[in-house]
């Protein structure tokens, strides 16, 4: 009778001490992320309503929302609007952002469908295809940038080469450096580099779809076509949409493809390649964070859409 | 009947094919290029003529090379073997013990592998200044935690929470302090999780552009990607494409041997970090 009573309060002193050990194997990991990321997060919002500059970090003013937007009365009537939201520049990089991360990951999702479809087949080879699509997803983003940027070289690249030899184009085009094909440019080489992994980000989850509603759809002689659309895309949403938005929160803190393909061409600057050249290059820490604050809260406002919508569970 | 199959057979044969040429070729190109040099560049050939090593020569001996893959290497090491070991710890207290506040512990760690870089940079800039780690690796290995730890918590947890209940009830019966569950019980079974993860943060640090750009002004400390974004040649307009494709190529053949031989576990880990959320 006694060990009746016992044994939930052993188990509750046991749950205690599991718990404290809980906590003591956290605290590491939780001072660092709040060393490199709450901090520094910290850090770069309070720049944001500073003068900062990058030549003098120890002294700084707060201007408030000055970085932000201000107008600035020179005194006779006239005047100008200030801060990054009325900056022309900062507007165009947030425009090529969204156009190139809705673009992009369009074209990434509906190859990448397709592409999963084609290796859910059964054919001979298939590992051997799986292990080609993964090159270039490990490829590093700087490599697939110098690449392309040499492929698309405007007189000795090989894809005005293809292209000629096809007929499709009469002269070579300059890619990266022509305004208005710098961003289809960018766009390529994204496609190149990411449709393998949303590919097979999507045929993990279509090998996972049960056999027999396919048998099922199969002896009731429904068209394949009619079964993608009724029975696997319904089933692989979830899987699909988690793939979506993972990309478009990548897609929207773009850098290293555009800094190093197009430099830092006014046609294809995005978000972050604004704010690092006003940090870095311009030195003025002040607007550049203010331009890194307001990226930063896009993101956040993504990711809570996303947990919000996908009622996302964590237990 | 039969024709229509044979169609079909041929169609996926050409769509794989498209599909293979689509991935491979550009490195392939890359490769080709790698060996011509002079006059040769400036013509397009489909498959290599001549081989000619010069352009791994002068990429070695343009600029310190050899010490920016070193420099890769050790940085990408430590953030591994840092970011393993935090996470292991982590991701037990995570994944098997219930206490209060786990969903937003759990939440936040999410949220912060989403960060977009660029939003802390002016912060990192101030604290690894302040740290007097500005142009150093262990700067740049403090700052890549940033985005290898929340990570491989994220992945490692999703690994832990499938291991039988059973398991660890025995050890807790035969007295097994927590400690020892993870590094004599848990860890035997966990290494495929770690294989996948470490080389998923290894691949992440050896990729990274925009702190090793930001944090680093010499060349002798530079990491291989600013390595070779800043290959330059006399002018703007003449850069060494033979060298940049020669160090491109023997900078990715380790990580695409790497990504080739685990493949198979590189697709489950991705998928536990992507897919499960």
């Amino acid at each position: 009778m006694n060990a009746a009573v016992d044994i939930p309060e052993e188990k509750s002193r046991l749950t205690q001490s599991r718990v404290r050990a809980a906590w003591l194997f956290l605290t590491p990991m939780i001072v660092i992320i709040l060393m490199v990321a709450g901090w520094p997060l910290a850090r770069t919002i309070w720049f944001s309503l500073t003068d900062a500059n990058l030549s003098d970090l120890g002294n700084v003013n707060f201007i408030g929302l000055e970085n932000y937007l201000t107008y600035i009365d020179y005194g006779d009537g006239d005047g100008e609007w200030v801060g990054v939201l009325a900056d022309g520049k900062w507007w165009i990089s947030v425009w090529n952002t969204v156009y190139f991360s809705m673009i992009s990951v369009t074209l990434e999702t509906v190859l990448g469908l397709i592409v999963a479809l084609i290796l859910n087949a059964k054919f001979p080879g298939r590992a051997l295809v799986r292990a080609a699509m993964l090159i270039p997803w490990a490829i590093p983003t700087i490599v697939s940038a110098k690449m392309w940027g040499w492929m698309l070289h405007d007189q000795y690249g090989v894809i005005n080469d293809i292209l000629m030899f096809f007929g499709l184009i009469n002269s070579p085009l300059a890619w990266t450096a022509n305004n208005d094909l710098a961003m289809n440019a960018v766009i390529m080489a994204d496609v190149w580099k990411t449709t393998p992994f949303m590919a097979l980000l999507i045929l993990a989850a279509l090998q996972m779809l049960p056999s027999d509603c396919y048998e099922a759809a199969y002896v009731d002689g429904i068209h394949p076509v009619r079964v993608f659309f009724k029975v696997t895309l319904p089933l692989i949403k979830p899987a699909l949409m988690v793939a979506i938005i993972f990309r478009l929160l990548d897609a929207l803190r773009i850098f290293d493809l555009i800094y190093v393909l197009t430099s830092n061409s006014e046609a294809t600057m995005s978000m972050s390649v604004y704010a690092r050249q006003q940090l870095v290059e311009f030195q003025n820490v002040g607007l550049g964070s203010a331009a890194s604050t307001v990226l930063f809260f896009i993101v956040a406002g993504c990711t809570v859409v996303y947990l919000m919508a996908g009622k996302v569970k964590f237990d | 009947m039969q024709e229509i199959k044979i169609l079909k057979k041929v169609g996926l044969f050409f769509l794989v094919l498209l599909l293979v040429i689509f991935s491979v070729f550009p490195f392939y190109y890359a490769i080709v290029t790698s060996f011509k040099s002079g006059s040769a560049l400036f013509k397009v050939d489909y498959y290599p003529k001549v081989l000619d090593f010069s352009n791994y020569v002068s990429a070695f001996t343009e600029q310190p090379f050899h010490l920016n893959i070193f420099n890769s290497v050790i940085v990408a090491v430590a953030v591994v073997v840092l970011s393993l070991f935090l996470g292991v710890t982590a991701s037990f207290a995570l994944g098997r013990v219930k206490f209060r506040g786990r969903g937003l512990l759990l939440l936040t760690i999410l949220a912060v592998s989403m960060f977009p870089q660029v939003a802390v940079l002016s912060g990192m800039f101030e604290l690894i200044r302040w740290m007097g780690l500005y142009n150093s690796l262990p700067g740049l290995m403090i700052t890549y935690m940033i985005f290898t730890l929340p990570f491989t918590v994220w992945v490692l947890t999703t690994f832990m929470r499938d291991l039988p209940k059973e398991l660890e009830e025995a050890s807790i019966m035969d007295g097994a302090s927590p400690w020892v569950i993870i590094t004599k019980v848990f860890m035997p079974l966990l290494w495929p999780a770690l294989v996948t993860t470490g080389l998923l943060a290894f691949i992440a640090a050896w990729n990274e552009f925009l702190f090793a750009l930001t944090f680093i002004l010499q060349n002798e400390t530079r990491t291989v990607p600013v390595a070779i974004a800043s290959m330059g040649g006399a002018s703007e307009f003449e850069l060494p494409w033979g060298s940049i494709m020669a160090g491109s190529v023997v900078v990715t053949i380790p990580v695409v041997a790497l990504v080739l031989i685990f493949q198979r576990r590189i697709v489950s880990g991705l998928t536990a970090g992507a897919v499960k959320g």
